[in-house]
């Protein structure tokens, strides 16, 4: 393997030996845990160990969650009730399932621009990058479905939104629709798939974060220089890194627990906050809530979706130069599902020679202005719609795509980057040196 | 760096003046209840006040379908006797159909055995909504600018809209299409098809002196039905609070353990520079 150059588990002759012919599991384990490690990574380094937690949380809870839950229009609601009332720990173990994918996806944002400022996502790692897209893609897909579980209004008419997207495809859209359904509207059949494939794709997620942590530990981690780590020698490996056991998995642990502190807070002092209320009135598909809104976590891409009606002139024009094939609503599902494949072909957009943003000027600016408007987007999307907020989603969404196919591949050439240090052991004594930093 | 973007997004959003909170979305008081807070609880006679005003005045139209009776028993909750919650439950036979009113069971043709109910009656009569949840079905306060961060301080609103629908009849009605609508200051839209009937001051006499007033009712009733939405509450708060304290714990061993860990790798860096 051309990985950075470590020691490797020796099995001692006996059992040892015997095993390790047969099945080098010890092996596994020994390589993964004493990875040399950059030794300078920051905190922004703690949200994989975080978002693994997550995923464990919220198979288990969602496993015991699966015993008491009904997939049944006329009992879903009520099961929901009974495992918040009769079932013992049913309270907590429904708020920690329910907050757990609030944690789930801030953990995963943080993730995500972490990587986006560091310049994670860059040669060699784009495939440690796409399948993480891949995971975040299925993270959505799972807590949408998930969120119906409970048919409440919300649920409902969230569902019957985001499906209805399908119907914008066209020629197929409206039979592609009503397969997913499993009928013309969202309905009994719609609630037991959902159950299902809820069920099932956190164990698809979980296969694909054991390829994505294989891929980052063949090419290495990535750290806050962007430079990598020299594998001249094992004494150049030694200086610019630590084995992950014990100094990350402390490291990693202690953050774990700050953050687990908060997440407790919140699932015990105010479990309801980041949820909608009409998701406490059951399902009723005659009644259309006044407000239909996701969850806070898909609110920033729902805004993109929203901020291309008819009356944008680019739009109109899509719509004439395809014939009227692609019509505004098309239009929204494109421009969404295209704002995370932008984000996943960041490694190709990004023609800059430096790795971390620390290094550029210029890029620390514009990407400031991303996560910025990126917390524009969720405020647009939480909202009634109306001229003011459509005209802010619409500049916001601008920008997203502005950022990833525009300000990326010209910063590459336009800015001139700083020199980045010549080695992480270099960085890592200058930083020390001067506390102040 | 992370701080600074964290640093300026917030402040990019206070200081975006967004379009006014829709009109029309209803006005809540601010009441203050027991249960506010991480260690607020509920108060066990203002509860058993509540159930009263449910039962003599509220019940006539609204069910409590998810709500257990024998729940009225438990502690931090009503905590009724209990002699006085098996009377409660035996008001409410599950097997007294108005089509069999002479208390003879169909199959055998003697007596019935009257079964009292597990769960507070369901009933809908003139559209009333349940209210086994309602007290988490509706919230008191937004924004400002749609941020809900005023529900962060003064909590999701629930209770304080429940009190101020029963305080917020202004006495003017409409017809509309031949159904009568009451006008309501906490109702969105303002106009809803309750009655402002429904409940007025001195509608119960309650046994421990306290003065039956609208306000108080109000009060009472809805602190109840924030009881009956989730009555493992304080389950929850308890639990909440243990884990906070132990991971605070584990949080301060963990960094005690960290920090002279990598005081090796952070120490041979310095000793490089002397």
């Amino acid at each position: 393997m051309a990985g950075i150059p470590h020691d490797h588990y020796e099995p001692k002759p006996g059992f040892q030996t015997w095993l390790h012919s047969r099945l080098p599991i010890v092996s596994l384990v020994y390589d993964t845990l004493m990875l040399p490690t950059p030794k300078n990574l920051n905190w922004m380094w703690i949200w994989g160990i975080v978002l693994t937690f997550c995923l464990a949380l919220q198979i288990v809870t969602g496993i015991v969650l699966a015993m008491h839950y009904t997939p049944n229009v006329d009992l879903a609601f009520g099961s929901v009730e009974h495992i918040m009332r009769d079932v013992n720990g049913g309270v907590m173990l429904r708020y920690l399932h329910a907050n757990g994918a609030s944690l789930f996806f801030f953990a995963v944002y943080c993730h995500i621009f972490r990587g986006l400022y560091y310049g994670s996502y860059k040669a060699p790692r784009e495939v440690t990058w796409v399948i993480g897209m891949i995971i975040y893609f299925l993270m959505i897909a799972t807590a949408f479905m998930g969120y119906v579980l409970p048919w409440g209004q919300m649920s409902f008419w969230g569902a019957t939104v985001i499906t209805g997207l399908f119907g914008a495809i066209p020629g197929v859209g409206v039979s592609l629709q009503e397969w997913l359904l499993g009928g013309f509207a969202v309905s009994n059949a719609t609630l037991n798939r959902f159950f299902s494939l809820h069920y099932l794709l956190p164990f698809v997620i979980a296969a694909l974060v054991a390829v994505h942590i294989w891929a980052f530990h063949t090419t290495g981690n990535n750290n806050p220089t962007g430079v990598e780590v020299r594998r001249g020698s094992k004494a150049e490996v030694e200086a610019d890194t630590v084995p992950f056991w014990p100094y990350y998995v402390i490291k990693d642990l202690f953050a774990l627990s700050v953050i687990l502190m908060l997440f407790f807070a919140v699932v015990g002092f105010m479990p309801n906050y980041l949820g909608d209320p009409d998701n406490y009135i059951q399902a009723n598909p005659l009644a259309t809530p006044a407000h239909i809104v996701p969850e806070w976590y898909l609110l920033p891409f729902y805004a993109i979706l929203r901020s291309f009606d008819n009356t944008v002139w680019a739009v109109q024009l899509v719509h004439f130069l395809t014939f009227g094939i692609v019509d505004s609503k098309l239009f929204g599902v494109l421009a969404m599902g295209g704002a995370i494949l932008c984000m996943a072909l960041a490694p190709w957009l990004d023609t800059s020679a430096v790795r971390s943003g620390r290094y550029r000027p210029m890029f620390k600016a514009w990407f400031a202005v991303l996560v910025i408007d990126f917390v524009v987007l969720m405020w647009c999307g939480s909202q009634v719609p109306s001229s003011f907020t459509g005209w802010v989603g619409l500049i916001a969404a601008t920008y997203w795509f502005a950022y990833f196919l525009v300000i990326l591949p010209l910063l590459g050439v336009l800015e001139k980057p700083l020199l980045p240090p010549a080695s992480i052991e270099e960085d890592f004594k200058s930083h020390y040196a001067s506390p102040a930093e | 760096m992370f701080r600074k973007i964290a640093i300026s997004a917030v402040s990019a959003l206070t200081l975006m003046t967004g379009a006014a909170w829709a009109a029309g979305e209803g006005e809540t008081t601010d009441v203050a209840f027991s249960f506010e807070g991480p260690f607020g609880s509920f108060d066990q006679h203002q509860l058993q006040r509540g159930l009263q005003v449910y039962t003599e005045v509220c019940s006539t139209c609204h069910g409590l379908k998810f709500v257990r009776i024998g729940d009225l028993a438990e502690a931090g909750g009503p905590q009724l006797p209990e002699d006085q919650v098996k009377a409660y439950a035996k008001a409410f036979p599950i097997n007294d159909e108005a089509s069999n009113p002479q208390f003879l069971d169909p199959a055998s043709g003697s007596m019935r055995t009257l079964t009292p109910a597990d769960h507070f009656p369901a009933n809908n009569s003139m559209g009333a909504p349940d209210l086994s949840v309602m007290a988490k079905a509706r919230k008191g306060f937004e924004g400002p600018y749609g941020l809900g961060t005023n529900q962060l301080f003064k909590g999701m609103g629930g209770p304080e809209h429940i009190y101020s629908i029963i305080t917020g009849f202004t006495g003017q009605t409409k017809d509309t299409a031949g159904v009568t609508l009451y006008e309501n200051k906490a109702f969105p839209g303002g106009w809803m098809g309750m009655p402002n009937t429904a409940i007025a001051a001195g509608q119960v006499t309650y046994a421990d002196g306290t003065e039956s007033s609208l306000e108080n009712e109000a009060k009472d009733v809805a602190a109840f039905l924030t009881w009956a939405a989730e009555p493992k509450m304080m389950v929850r708060k308890e639990s909440g609070f243990k884990a906070v304290l132990l991971l605070g714990l584990l949080s301060v061993l963990l960094y005690l353990t960290n920090k002279r860990l990598w005081s090796k790798v952070k120490g041979k860096k310095l000793s490089h520079q002397a």
